[in-house]
């Protein structure tokens, strides 16, 4: 086995880091699941609301991504913008 | 792969990015749109003056439907932000970087949405009644409440950044692919960009564009009117 320097390594844990730190989407999926399930359940209930349920939809889609976008920037910051290396 | 905007010039030891141009092209044309709206304005308006005429009544109308007929004064202002963050987010139509993909630019606007939502929550409940709204409903509740207030311009801040970053990396990734697609098939020219990247522009360019401004202007009304009216209760 060679050697691994210690740049490598920081290198690959970085690398797992950022794999690791997405898992995060996996209950952003959850809600926002949730939020259309909803949306459609109402529509099919009083099919003259949709254009507003639409929009609440949306703002819930919205405000629910945040926390996977915040995710996604510790993978870029980890990936591109590495403050170890 | 490059991910930071490219620096134009730099004048002294001041650096001037991409978004900095853009930035101020952009602010142009907005300008040059509303001059030529309002150049020679009649009772029937036709061409600018509808677009114009268009904009200002929705704009309005979502400021008086979100924050009440008597706050309406908040409206340029609100105005203002979901048209530059809107067209500063849809460059991508342009292979431009857009302006929104750059955290210079969405910090200052979240901190100046900052400053006013707390100046006003102040001034509409006085000092005193501020800090007790802040140690509401049990008094241990204050570095909560404080730590909420705090972190608001930091996720207003991230999420139209985050959103259009990713547009831009997966559009990178996406022209990039297609172009030594095309040259393995045999030709320098990328034939494969001309139709198929056109669904993934249309959602990243077009509708979160569109959705992250509206998202930032509707957090906007909904936390200072939030602030300024709940001393009547």
């Amino acid at each position: 086995m060679s050697q691994i320097t210690p740049q490598a390594f920081i290198m690959g844990m970085s690398a797992l880091g950022a794999g690791l730190a997405m898992i995060a989407m996996a209950g952003v999926g959850i809600g926002i699941g949730f939020n259309a399930g909803k949306t459609v359940e109402g529509t099919a209930r009083q099919p003259e609301a949709q254009g507003t349920l639409l929009k609440l939809m949306l703002v819930g889609v919205a405000l629910t991504e945040t926390a996977g976008i915040f995710a996604l920037i510790i993978s870029i910051i980890l990936l591109f913008a590495n403050p170890y290396a | 792969m490059e991910l930071g905007p490219r620096i134009i010039f730099t004048i002294g030891s001041v650096k001037i990015t991409e978004t900095v141009v853009f930035g101020i092209i952009i602010s142009l044309l907005i300008l040059l749109f509303a001059f030529l709206a309002t150049r020679k304005m009649e009772r029937v308006p036709k061409g600018f003056q509808a677009a114009g005429e268009l904009i200002v009544d929705t704009v309005y109308k979502m400021v008086g439907e979100t924050m009440g007929k008597e706050n309406l004064r908040f409206a340029p202002y609100m105005g203002t932000l979901l048209l530059f963050l809107g067209f500063g987010s849809c460059l991508g139509l342009f292979s431009l970087r857009p302006v929104t993909a750059d955290i210079n630019c969405t910090v200052p606007l979240a901190l100046v949405s900052f400053v006013m939502i707390h100046y006003n929550a102040v001034k509409a409940q006085t000092a005193p009644g501020y800090m007790k709204h802040l140690a509401s409903p049990y008094v241990f509740m204050f570095p909560m409440n404080v730590m909420s207030d705090l972190m608001f311009p930091v996720t207003l801040a991230f999420r139209i950044f985050g959103n259009i970053l990713a547009g831009v990396i997966v559009m990178t990734l996406l022209y990039g692919a297609l172009g030594s697609l095309s040259s393995v098939l045999g030709s320098s020219i990328p034939f494969f960009v001309i139709a198929l990247p056109l669904p993934l522009n249309f959602f990243f360019d077009m509708f979160e564009p569109a959705l992250q401004a509206y998202i930032f202007v509707m957090l906007t009304m909904v936390f200072t009117s939030n602030g300024m009216h709940v001393d009547e209760d």
